[in-house]
């Protein structure tokens, strides 16, 4: 399987040994001392968010460390967390490389992306990519490339969210759906960035805790000896569990996988957005170092919970109970630690789910109140109060939405969406913002083009893939033959922004560019 | 103002300036090349040698789990070094040439 990891459950049947799937007093207790928890930080945060750049950035007023947590609570969803375990605990080694994956865009972000893009920009992206551009086009066409990503990310996470509870705690899907949809609603439009941030920080540590709590149960089991563990797995299923096996079979596919993995997570707006929260340079770089440390660490304990798993839940276990292995982390946690612990971890899940959603419905919300109103239908001359107006219209607008895409894709394949968002931000995201900070002659043209080439060539291509035309539409044979289009629709991205931009020259952003440099890299005159 | 501006031009043309962005440039773009040479390399090697990374080396673990987990390790050391080079090197030489201003 070459989709990223889903959240999609195709429950066939609960061992009479678990109890997933029954409410659980545990995980109820826990997760509703979570809501609660994060709803008084959202009421506290509420007070002090007034302003535009409380709204979007808290106030800049975040430190480095905590910035790095809330990047690692950003990217470290629940799709990472049960997906990647699972994928370990029922595929072996295989997993592993998809963690890779998902890593390597970090070291990116902080040598290309992260400083210019905090020295340049106030809210969003589009700050960056139009700062000598004209505005209103690179705008307009920039809000399309982060709501697509946000959109089926947002899709992906719902869909996943209402699934994972119906059998974490045999709660109906449509009131799951609900429920989060109003919840992270709340955090965002009374609580803005600050809140948001927090819930994040808090999701984080509790789930870095978690699967280290989980960890260290299931290694206990083994003497403390990862090689008894590895022995277990290789007694019980062979050698070549340890072993890259059928991920990759072929090279240009997985080299597009990759990609998308890797440069698109330079290219999501909910994480490039985080980068305004702190005060300065110094300290946005000091939050990668230290989200990608987490992050690491956190791939680290996901193999060694799926080999776990594996060894002592039983891989036959833990695909009766779901296809793609999604529920091996919690059945691990309800055979090391009993039902409590078992409640304690699917609590920390639904956290994550919420923690993941808010924050991508807050950068959805600024890209409409922000690049759209601000920008496009205010021709940038900003009301504050009216912006305010604005991003919170569209955060419950957004929160609506997501609740219905929740429900109307209830039941449906959204696996590939996850990929489908790596693939526009590496594609539309990336390449502009990437040309837009290191290349002079880079146009407004060239911007749009761009960005207007890697989201259509993403969306054209997976369509005619085998990850839809085959597996969805069942047609016998894919029409684009890889699976992840990133290959080609970022090639694609960054061709039509270089053509079209030496086409056309625009000498005033050209010279705006060497004016700009004293912001890039000094930071002078940065907000 | 017409005066900061001149010396903002100044700035921008001044030796140090210049030699400051080459600099930073030339330390992300190793680092970055160096990232994307272990993580392409590391995809080609599962594609056209999982043998090799099936080799056992001790009693259980096979090379591609140091591999693996070394890569994600190296990551976060360069990013690491990279800190440790703005911090101790560029943020200096910002602040110096902030100076004049």
């Amino acid at each position: 399987m070459i989709t990223t990891p889903s959240l999609l459950l195709q429950v066939t049947g609960t061992p009479s040994a678990s109890t997933l799937g029954t409410a659980n007093p545990v995980s109820m207790g826990m997760f509703f001392l979570f809501v609660a928890v994060t709803l008084y930080i959202t009421y506290w945060a509420a007070k002090k968010t007034k302003t535009g750049s409380e709204f979007y950035a808290a106030g800049r007023n975040i430190s480095g460390f905590q910035n790095g947590l809330a990047l690692a609570g950003d990217y470290m969803s629940a799709a990472s967390f049960l997906g990647i375990a699972g994928m370990v605990a029922t595929k072996g080694y295989d997993g592993l490389i998809y963690s890779i994956g998902f890593l390597v865009g970090w070291p990116l972000i902080m040598f290309l992306i992260a400083e210019p893009l905090r020295n340049l920009g106030k809210y969003t992206f589009a700050d960056v990519v139009a700062y000598r551009l004209r505005q209103r086009p690179i705008r307009i066409i920039s809000s399309v490339g982060s709501l697509l990503t946000i959109s089926f990310y947002l899709i992906a996470q719902m869909v996943g969210a209402g699934g994972l509870i119906k059998t974490l705690f045999g709660l109906q899907y449509e009131l799951a759906v609900v429920v989060v949809g109003c919840v992270m609603t709340m955090y965002v439009l009374f609580g803005g960035m600050l809140a948001t941030t927090w819930v994040q920080i808090i999701k984080a540590v509790l789930l870095l805790s978690g699967a280290t709590i989980l960890v260290l149960l299931s290694l206990a089991k083994f003497g403390f000896s990862p090689t008894n563990l590895f022995q277990s797995v290789t007694t019980q299923y062979g050698d070549s569990m340890l072993a890259p096996g059928g991920f990759i079979t072929n090279p240009l596919d997985s080299l597009s996988l990759g990609l998308a993995l890797m440069l698109g997570t330079a290219g999501l707006p909910h994480i490039l957005m985080r980068f305004y929260t702190v005060p300065d340079a110094k300290a946005a770089r000091k939050s990668v170092f230290v989200a990608t440390g987490f992050i690491g660490y956190f791939y680290l304990l996901t193999f060694l919970i799926g080999f776990s798993a594996m060894a002592l839940v039983g891989k036959p276990t833990i695909e009766s109970i779901d296809k793609g292995g999604n529920m091996a982390a919690l059945l691990l946690a309800e055979q090391t630690g009993g039902t409590a612990f078992l409640g304690f971890i699917a609590a920390v899940a639904f956290a994550t789910i919420l923690a993941v959603v808010a924050g991508l419905t807050l950068s959805g919300a600024s890209s409409i109140s922000h690049d759209l109103y601000v920008h496009v239908f205010k021709k940038g001359v900003s009301d504050e109060k009216g912006e305010m107006k604005v991003a919170r219209r569209a955060t419950i607008a957004l929160g609506i939405l997501s609740i219905l895409l929740g429900l109307v894709f209830k039941g449906q394949n959204v696996a590939f969406m996850v990929g489908l968002a790596f693939s526009i931000a590496a594609s539309a995201n990336f390449p502009a913002l990437l040309m837009s900070i290191i290349w002079k002659r880079f146009t407004t043209l060239g911007a749009v083009w761009s960005i207007a080439t890697g989201a259509l060539l993403s969306l054209v291509l997976i369509v005619l893939s085998p990850t839809i035309w085959v597996d969805i539409l069942h047609n016998e044979t894919a029409i684009f033959p890889l699976k992840n289009p990133a290959l080609v629709s970022m090639t694609g991205a960054f061709v039509a922004g270089i053509v079209v931009s030496l086409l056309q020259p625009e000498p005033a952003a050209a010279a705006k560019f060497e004016s700009e440099k004293l912001r890039t890299y000094l930071g002078v005159g940065a907000e | 103002m017409p005066h900061n501006t001149i010396n903002q031009e100044e700035i921008l043309q001044s030796p140090a300036f210049k030699k400051l962005v080459s600099r930073r440039w030339a330390v992300s773009l190793l680092l970055t090349l160096i990232i994307l040479f272990i993580y392409i390399g590391f995809l080609l090697l599962v594609a056209y040698n999982k043998e090799l990374l099936g080799t056992k080396i001790g009693s259980q673990i096979t090379l591609a789990i140091p591999v693996g987990l070394g890569i994600i390790f190296i990551a976060w050391v360069l990013t690491g070094i990279y800190v440790y080079w703005a911090n101790n090197s560029y943020d200096p030489a910002v602040e110096e040439i902030k100076k004049k201003l």
